[in-house]
């Protein structure tokens, strides 16, 4: 940048103007300063406030034993030394693990797989897609507690219709075999439907002469797909694929509702465990330790997209 | 394309995927209005033989969910309200107005959208408990007052209107306040439709900030105050899914009146955000 040779001609505020218009512009200016800040100090008060200083508060209370009432005391790494030995964290850590390479690829495929079957002017189709759509807005809480009951062991829907088929009765969401698969399952069906929004509104945007043109080529329906629908698609895949895995590795609302961790610890995810520390067992501290633990792998992941993204965007530049 | 055929071979791949989806959800009213007798034995009745709607006369006579639906209304209207208000007014001054910081601010606020909550929890209960508002409302609309998301919406939002409107009611001596409310804000209506319906849904459904901010049984929203619910009442399927149907259907009423904006409000959010 600094080698560019700067321009010959002076930028159009420069040339000198009479003292007093400079001096209006200046109080001009000093007003809109105040506007300003006027405008955007109460959230710049409750934003930074309640994220900002949290997040350094929560690094501080990660070197300190702490239990929110009692004054607590500095502990350096002492708490990340336990955490690495803690069986119950890396149980923690494993299903959470689980739980997003389940939920995250599966939404997408689905996700696409529905898009494209919805993409298409017909009859009923707007039907469909409110369908498909319509259990994205419920929240976890509702979906916990239907599904506590639609999968109840003794009076459950699920197990009515499997006697129906002659099929045994399943302990489902107390079977510790069973449990975190069906979450992911109850997850899938109502975050299937954000993903199908958000291709379906990406496919409007695929330039239909591209399509075209590939088809008068000779390309088959299945090539369309593969080599112009589909790179088209790139930039949003990249997007959800980060956004779904945050809501993965956030995931605590339905399982607060529906299993409390259990049974045996087989869906404690790494947010229940930082609750369960922080407002159960009153380690808070330790709790904020396992906090930044899920934030900077949340880090790393983003960052490792931002770079293929970038890679991505790169590659694509050439081409054009 | 427009063939007969594949549209036919569409609607069955579809209608049955589409029926999945929507079972559970008809299950959901279907067993609100079932009575115990009929929830209570194995296998359980799959369709109800008439509508008892004893589920909810328990639920609004004998629980406290009036009280927590108008608990859930005010948290979800406030914050809709002052995040309208705040989130505009911030986005207008980053979009329009120069001041020293403003680069570094705005950025600071976008970064805050990646911040994840559990790493903020801890430290948001122990601001909340030092301005003593653990246990009452207060709690649950202060953080939610105004989320950086929507002051990054409206932003952008007022960066793609054209300047010209607002400089020549500002030449005539409109203040800024003035020239947002009257000239630009008119003309911002779908960025306003997309933060107040993304603002209801995420405050309306939210359970796990109440479920460490609120101890106190008056003071629960409806997400909190269902799962205690069904926690402590686990024979009485039915009132447990009237008091689900009732937590569930002011979303699922706007969703299906204003489909439309919801739909557009999450894909701009997902696409641009």
């Amino acid at each position: 940048m600094s080698t560019v040779p700067r321009a010959l001609t002076l930028p159009p505020q420069a040339p000198a103007a009479p003292a007093a218009a400079r001096r209006a512009a200046r109080r001009r200016a000093r007003r809109e300063r105040t506007t300003a800040w006027a405008f955007i100090s109460p959230s710049v008060v409750v934003i930074l406030g309640l994220s900002v200083v949290p997040v350094v508060w929560s690094l501080l209370l990660s070197f300190r034993a702490d239990d929110l009432v009692t004054p607590g005391r500095w502990v350096g790494l002492d708490n990340y030394d336990a955490l690495v030995q803690d069986p119950g964290f890396r149980t923690a850590v494993g299903n959470t693990l689980l739980y997003a390479a389940l939920y995250v690829p599966l939404s997408l495929v689905g996700g696409l797989a529905l898009a494209l079957a919805l993409n298409r002017r017909m009859r009923l189709i707007g039907l469909y897609r409110t369908l498909v759509f319509v259990p994205f807005v419920v929240s976890a809480t509702a979906q916990g507690v239907l599904f506590s009951f639609i999968l109840d062991p003794e009076f459950g829907a699920a197990n009515s219709l499997l006697h129906h088929l002659g099929i045994a009765r399943q302990g489902f969401l107390s079977d510790p075999d069973q449990a975190l698969y069906l979450l992911v399952l109850i997850s899938l069906w109502s975050g299937v439907g954000f993903c199908v929004v958000v291709y379906l509104a990406a496919l409007q945007d695929v330039p239909p002469e591209l399509v075209e043109s590939a088809r008068i080529d000779g390309a088959n329906r299945r090539q369309v797909l593969r080599h112009v629908t589909l790179p088209a698609l790139t930039p949003v895949t990249v997007f959800l694929l980060l956004w779904q895995l945050i809501t993965a590795i956030q995931v605590f609302d339905l399982i607060y509702v529906t299993t409390k961790g259990g049974p045996l610890g087989s869906t404690t995810v790494v947010v229940y465990f930082v609750w369960q520390q922080a407002f159960q067992m009153f380690t808070a501290g330790y709790g904020a330790a396992a906090a930044y633990v899920l934030a900077l792998a949340l880090l790393v992941a983003g960052g490792a997209l931002r770079v293929v993204r970038r890679r991505q965007g790169r590659t694509a530049g050439a081409a054009r | 394309m427009s063939a007969r055929r594949p549209a036919l071979a569409r609607h069955l791949l579809l209608a049955p995927v589409a029926l999945a989806f929507a079972l559970p959800l008809v299950w959901l009213a279907l067993s609100s209005v079932m009575s115990d007798a009929e929830i209570n034995r194995f296998p359980p009745a799959l369709w109800p033989h008439g509508i008892d709607l004893g589920g909810y006369r328990y639920v609004l006579g004998n629980a406290m969910f009036p009280r927590w639906f108008g608990n859930s209304l005010i948290v979800a209207c406030v914050a809709v309200a002052s995040n309208l208000l705040l989130g505009a007014l911030c986005g207008y001054a980053f979009a329009r107005m120069r001041f020293a910081g403003s680069r570094l601010l705005l950025g600071l606020m976008l970064a805050t959208m990646i911040v994840p909550f559990q790493l903020t929890m801890i430290p948001t209960f122990l601001v909340m408990k030092w301005l003593g508002l653990i246990d009452t409302l207060g709690a649950l609309i202060v953080p939610s007052l105004v989320t950086p998301f929507a002051v990054f919406l409206f932003r952008q939002f007022f960066l793609s209107l054209p300047r010209e409107m607002e400089e020549a009611a500002w030449i005539d001596g409109c203040s800024r306040l003035r020239v947002l409310f009257s000239i630009v804000l008119p003309l911002a209506r779908p960025a306003l439709a997309t933060v107040a319906v993304l603002t209801f849904l995420t405050t309306w459904n939210d359970l796990s900030w109440p479920l460490i901010a609120i101890n106190h049984d008056t003071q629960y929203t409806l997400q909190l105050g269902l799962t205690t619910f069904q926690g402590q009442h686990h024979v009485k399927w039915s009132a447990v899914m009237a008091g689900n149907v009732i937590t569930v259907l002011p979303v699922l009423v706007a969703f299906l009146l204003a489909q439309r904006a919801f739909v557009q409000s999450l894909t701009s959010s997902g696409l641009k955000g």
